[in-house]
């Protein structure tokens, strides 16, 4: 199903290899995953509910913009999700725009898992403190609900002329309408992936096309789901013939009872975080609901594919927090990596899809074989079969997060 | 006279110093009160107020109450958990204390002059972190090792696999854990005096009678010791049920976890902790109670 890779691609999978193993363990918690965003590319994803408590997000006083007088903007990211120089380490990118801007960016990897950010920084936010960072990146949902408490800084789209390159696609998200507050950084698939030798000799196939073939037994105890519910459950919401992005409560009910039978009859092996990757390096699992990109660095041996019933997109989204006090230097260098050809070169290197229109072109000059990877520029009938995740409720948030931890076994 | 100078100095110098020993005793506290108030009962306070908060209807805010029903909702909704945490890091502290006795033994009576590198090579792993050497242990154990293959062989496991069984788990705890045994056990066995065992030899002990009515009572405290500080800690660890367990595996300190940073619920995540030092304590103090007397031996 997936194009054997090209000698640059597998020098980059190669160079990279490390790193990864070394984001996995980072992340192990389970990295972004998860969605909401996108709206449009999926079958109508993000459509109602919207900013979940209905009314405008709440204002907290902004605090005081230093852009002018210092320099500087402090940048929280999740571990190796921007392009790196392998022999220096440096951030090429990031260097480029310091030298051009003559502001100095403090880009730290802080960002492991949305939750435990969130439960870091939170009291801060709320007593209105600054956090030190004047750019967090976060998936869609944690988005919404930092904006939803009014934790998010409305955007000045006049600093940041090359906004208008974001992908139409990505504009109408539920949570942020016109994208007020965000910009996606990053976008990636919830969706199988496999050990292409191991799946021949177990099921006589060379790839999955449908989460029943995930539950045959002779996968018994061979086989990880992850431990994001809106990727686990929305491949399961999907397969049962339901719409990921509008569900009730009953069609969640019914996909969690799939999943309780599943892991009570020990076919599902564990709930993994990132870790699932190095589960099917080792050979103990075979099969996997995983994340794309992680899957198309695992190499040729690997298999890695979108189910046919639907696979789950999500995005993780740059915002400027409320109390950030170089927002004006955010926006710059949001405007820097919304140019193509910049998020092009970013693009490169993490593997995952670019939301900047344009990037597909400038990566014609960058690396002419990474124009068709589909991984990053995913065709039209992929994103026409795949989802984003419906965009919940704090309560319905909370509500589902429960029924699915009682179900993985907590 | 002159003779009588120094000892009437040093019996003076003596006096002075008994005087002063409570005053220097409490003045020596001070760092270590002032550790424990700011950094064990502050917090503790503050986890027991948090644990009675109810509440808001906002998702993760809680206010202030005296919600008592939170510990009944978390016991009814966790005592899996904890049952089996007790039951893991019972039999965890079993075979540590079975597997750490023999070593100790020699390294406190036999090793010569390798006993200070046995020492070093007991701690050794303290050198890497807790959760890459607990990462070890899936390498280790993974279906296509030779641990898990030798097994299989043998059609001794029922899952054809150790990973992600609570085999792996009791097994992981009992590893990470193990020093915490081996070094009071060791402490303890150093201090007898060998000539004891050579006199009971002497009274026409059998070596294994030696054992139970010299060695066994005297190495008691090391016992007590290294049994507390290996259940405890593995009665609320949840790195080796998250690694090396499945799904049905998990322990009291994973729900604390998935309380406090997955759904936010800090009061029930609050009563959890408060209930399983509840039971540690009791556990503890009937431990010890019985260690005091003859009923161990």
């Amino acid at each position: 199903m997936r194009k054997p890779m090209s000698a640059e691609a597998a020098a980059i999978v190669r160079m990279s290899r490390s790193a990864l193993s070394r984001r996995r363990l980072l992340q192990a918690a389970g990295v972004s995953g998860v969605a909401v965003a996108a709206a449009a590319c999926g079958a109508g994803g993000g459509d109602d509910s919207g900013s979940a408590s209905g009314s405008a997000a709440p204002e907290t006083s902004a605090a005081t913009d230093v852009s002018d007088s210092e320099k500087i903007v402090n940048w929280a990211n999740w571990p190796l999700y921007i392009d790196v120089d392998d022999e220096t380490g440096a951030y090429p990118t990031l260097e480029a725009f310091q030298q051009a801007s003559g502001i100095t960016v403090n880009y730290t990897e802080d960002i492991n898992d949305n939750n435990e950010f969130y439960a870091k920084v939170r009291a801060q936010l709320e007593s209105g403190q600054s956090i030190d960072r004047d750019i967090v990146v976060l998936t869609d949902w944690m988005a919404a609900l930092w904006i939803n408490n009014g934790f998010a800084a409305k955007l000045d789209k006049a600093n940041i002329p090359n906004a208008a390159n974001l992908n139409p696609a990505y504009l109408n998200v539920g949570f942020d309408p016109n994208r007020d507050y965000t910009l996606p950084w990053f976008s990636g698939f919830g969706c199988f992936g496999w050990n292409t030798a191991a799946l021949q000799e177990t099921l006589g196939t060379d790839k999955l096309v449908t989460l029943d073939q995930l539950w045959d037994p002779a996968l018994k105890g061979r086989i990880t789901v992850l431990s994001e519910m809106r990727d686990t459950m929305g491949i399961i919401l999907a397969a049962q013939g339901y719409d990921p992005s509008n569900f009730t409560d009953e069609q969640f009910q019914e996909g969690i009872a799939v999943l309780q039978t599943q892991i009570d009859s020990g076919q599902i092996r564990q709930v993994a975080g990132n870790d699932y990757v190095a589960a099917l390096e080792t050979g103990d699992v075979i099969a996997v609901i995983g994340w794309s990109g992680d899957m198309f660095q695992l190499g040729e041996d690997y298999g890695v594919g979108l189910p046919e019933s639907g696979a789950m997109l999500w995005t993780d989204n740059m915002l400027v927090p409320s109390t950030a006090t170089h927002k004006k230097n955010a926006e710059q260098v949001m405007n820097y990596y919304y140019d193509p050809v910049v998020a092009a070169e970013a693009a490169a290197w993490v593997q995952y899809i670019s939301p900047v229109a344009g990037a597909r072109e400038a990566m014609a000059e960058i690396d002419p074989e990474l124009v068709d990877n589909e991984w990053i520029f995913p065709s039209s009938t992929m994103l026409d079969n795949s989802y984003v995740f419906m965009t919940l409720t704090p309560e319905q948030d909370e509500a589902y997060q429960r029924e699915f931890q009682k179900a993985i076994g907590l | 006279m002159p003779a009588m100078a120094p000892s009437k100095k040093s019996s003076a110098s003596t006096g002075v110093g008994v005087r002063r020993r409570p005053r220097t005793a409490y003045l020596l506290l001070i760092p270590g009160l002032g550790w424990l108030s700011i950094f064990f009962v502050v917090p503790l306070i503050s986890l027991f107020a948090t644990s009675l908060q109810a509440p808001t209807g906002k998702n993760g805010v809680y206010q202030a109450a005296f919600q008592v029903s939170n510990y009944a909702e978390a016991i009814a909704e966790y005592w899996p958990q904890f049952v089996r945490s007790f039951i893991y890091s019972g039999i965890a502290t079993v075979l540590a204390l079975v597997i750490a006795y023999p070593l100790a033994y020699f390294i406190a009576f036999r090793a010569g002059k390798w006993r200070a590198l046995l020492l070093v090579l007991v701690v050794a792993p303290f050198f890497a972190s807790f959760l890459l050497r607990t990462y070890a242990w899936r390498t280790i154990l993974a279906d296509e090792g030779f641990i898990t293959s030798f097994f299989n062989m043998l059609h001794l496991l029922p899952e054809q696999r150790i990973l992600n069984t609570p085999i792996a788990v009791v097994l992981g705890l009992t590893y990470n854990f193990l020093p915490f045994m081996i070094l009071p056990l060791y402490a303890a066995l150093e201090r007898i005096d060998p000539r004891l065992i050579e006199a009971a030899g002497d009274l026409y002990a059998s070596p294994f009678t030696g054992f139970r009515k010299v060695v066994w009572p005297l190495s008691l405290p090391g016992v007590v010791a290294g049994t507390l500080l290996t259940f405890i800690p593995a009665s609320g660890d949840y790195i080796n049920a998250t690694l090396l367990g499945a799904p049905s595996d998990r322990m009291v300190g994973n729900a604390i976890q998935t309380n406090f940073l997955q759904f936010r619920d800090y009061p029930i995540a609050s009563a959890l902790s408060f209930i399983l030092m509840a039971i540690i304590l009791t556990l503890v103090f009937v431990y010890i109670r019985r260690a005091g007397t003859e009923d161990l031996v």
